[in-house]
């Protein structure tokens, strides 16, 4: 056989043969459920965090909360906790200690994957608000607004508008660390991928393939989020 | 304290570091309805942490503010409430960069007092008119000059319809040719009875719009009085070596 016929017979094994490539888009599906979903509650988890742990730092002095440490303790355990162990490790924990009868894993994924960048989004939401200009608290303040309202309604939108080229990574990061899922067994992309490298015992084309598949994914949110990002400016000028 | 007096100060004080550094070193004042109070003073003299304390954007370490007749330096009242009622201008006009400038004057309005979005942008409308600035209601802050900027912060303070208002050196961020139409703004304002507590530099207008002169020196208040004593017969050895070097 030639190469090119050795090619084709690669291509037509990994793909055609038993209509694989519907496998691949099955995995596909997962891989970005598991990731829309994460985000989702890795947004809300990493706001909550952030502004929790930015109303402890900000409060005046002389009019401690003790419930506001109480929670600021709690949130620095979880984002310590989170940052110090790998993904994997947490992903195997949830799996097989915390929800070890549940064989949902999709959900187990997500909350597995939430969890972890809910505490990288939250430093990172953090550190947008602290870097707001104390005016802008002020102002909403000196209006009549609560601490809380003047969160939601001035310094977050600000915020996440400051803070989306970050978050646009952290979304990058999290849509290519899903992969990790397959040590669940999860079908994800990967996994497919493995699955199908194991009956054909060819590697290039499975492995190429999703590799090609990540990665115009992540060109396609690079651009999206910089449409999102000039239009977000276009209309402050 | 009679039935005028919209604000009351009683021995106020704010330290820093401990009491390493004092701020604010025991001040005493009225404000009564309709004056237009113009604190001046050399930099550090604490007359900005004296006005940023009556509407507790700092919190005093000691001493008592009644306005309204409600003491709100006790913790167990809700600030935000009597915050409605006092309007405030900042040096850097601090407008909502992310709002157009009608929404940065009706977010509070609608949200706080409960208006309606028609009723809001009504009085929004009518007070963009008074300020010769109705054109620009669908503008961002960005697209704005210095000038066009403080004149909005004033109409957006004024949108929640306050018993008084507070500047906190409103045109010092100012280029000099603008500084001129922002004073204009508040001395109608002044004109129209609003009762005023203006920390500034602007000698003219303390002079002119001022009903009453308040010089303040290391935390405490050294000389007041109508602008003319203070301005024509200082007695002080501190307010005349202050006026001096400025004017």
């Amino acid at each position: 056989m030639d190469f090119w016929t050795n090619l084709a017979d690669q291509f037509n094994q990994a793909f055609i043969v038993g209509d694989r490539w519907i496998l691949y888009i099955q995995g596909l599906g997962t891989t970005l459920l598991v990731t829309v979903l994460a985000l989702f509650l890795g947004v809300i988890l990493g706001v909550l965090v952030a502004v929790i742990r930015a109303a402890h730092d900000q409060q005046k002095l002389g009019r401690v909360n003790p419930w506001l440490s109480l929670l600021n303790g709690l949130c620095r355990v979880y984002v310590t906790v989170i940052r110090g162990t790998p993904m994997m490790v947490q992903l195997l924990i949830m799996y097989l200690v915390i929800f070890s009868s549940s064989r949902n894993q999709i959900g187990v994924a997500m909350l597995a994957f939430g969890i972890n960048s809910g505490a990288y989004a939250s430093e990172i939401i953090r550190g947008g608000i602290m870097a707001m200009d104390p005016g802008q608290m002020e102002a909403g303040r000196s209006l009549g607004f609560s601490y809380s309202s003047t969160m939601r309604l001035i310094i977050i939108p600000q915020v996440l508008k400051m803070i989306l080229p970050s978050l646009g990574n952290e979304l990058i990061t999290l849509l290519k660390e899903t992969s990790i899922v397959t040590v669940i067994g999860l079908r994800d992309i990967t996994k497919v991928a493995l699955l199908i490298q194991g009956k054909t015992y060819q590697a290039f084309m499975p492995l190429i393939a999703i590799a090609l598949v990540y990665l115009a994914l992540v060109m396609l949110l690079t651009w999206a989020f910089s449409g999102l990002e000039r239009r977000l400016r276009a209309n402050e000028r | 304290m009679n039935d005028n007096t919209l604000i009351s100060v009683s021995d106020l004080k704010k330290y820093y570091k401990g009491d390493a550094i004092k701020a604010l070193d025991g001040i005493s004042e009225e404000i009564l309805k309709g004056e237009v109070v113009v604190v001046i003073g050399p930099s550090g003299s604490g007359k900005s942490t004296f006005l940023r304390c009556l509407n507790l954007l700092e919190i005093p370490s000691d001493g008592h503010i009644l306005f309204n007749g409600t003491d709100i330096t006790d913790p167990k009242t809700d600030i935000d409430l009597h915050r409605q009622k006092m309007g405030m201008v900042f040096q850097h006009f601090n407008l909502f960069p992310h709002m157009t400038v009608l929404r940065n004057m009706t977010v509070a309005p609608i949200k706080i007092l409960k208006k309606s979005k028609e009723e809001a942008e009504a009085q929004a409308m009518a007070l963009l008119k008074r300020v010769g600035l109705e054109d620009r209601a669908n503008a961002f802050p960005s697209q704005l000059s210095g000038g066009q900027k403080q004149r909005i912060a004033i109409v957006r303070a004024l949108c929640m319809n306050p018993d008084v208002m507070l500047f906190d050196e409103p045109t010092s961020a100012l280029d000099p040719e603008m500084v001129g139409e922002v004073l204009d703004v508040m001395k109608q304002l002044a004109r129209d009875g609003m009762t005023m507590v203006v920390v500034t530099h602007e000698m003219g207008f303390a002079r002119e719009v001022g009903t009453r002169v308040i010089f303040m020196d290391e935390g405490k208040i050294v000389e007041e009085s109508d602008p003319v004593s203070i301005f024509e017969h200082p007695k002080s050895e501190r307010l005349k070596s202050f006026l001096a070097k400025i004017l």
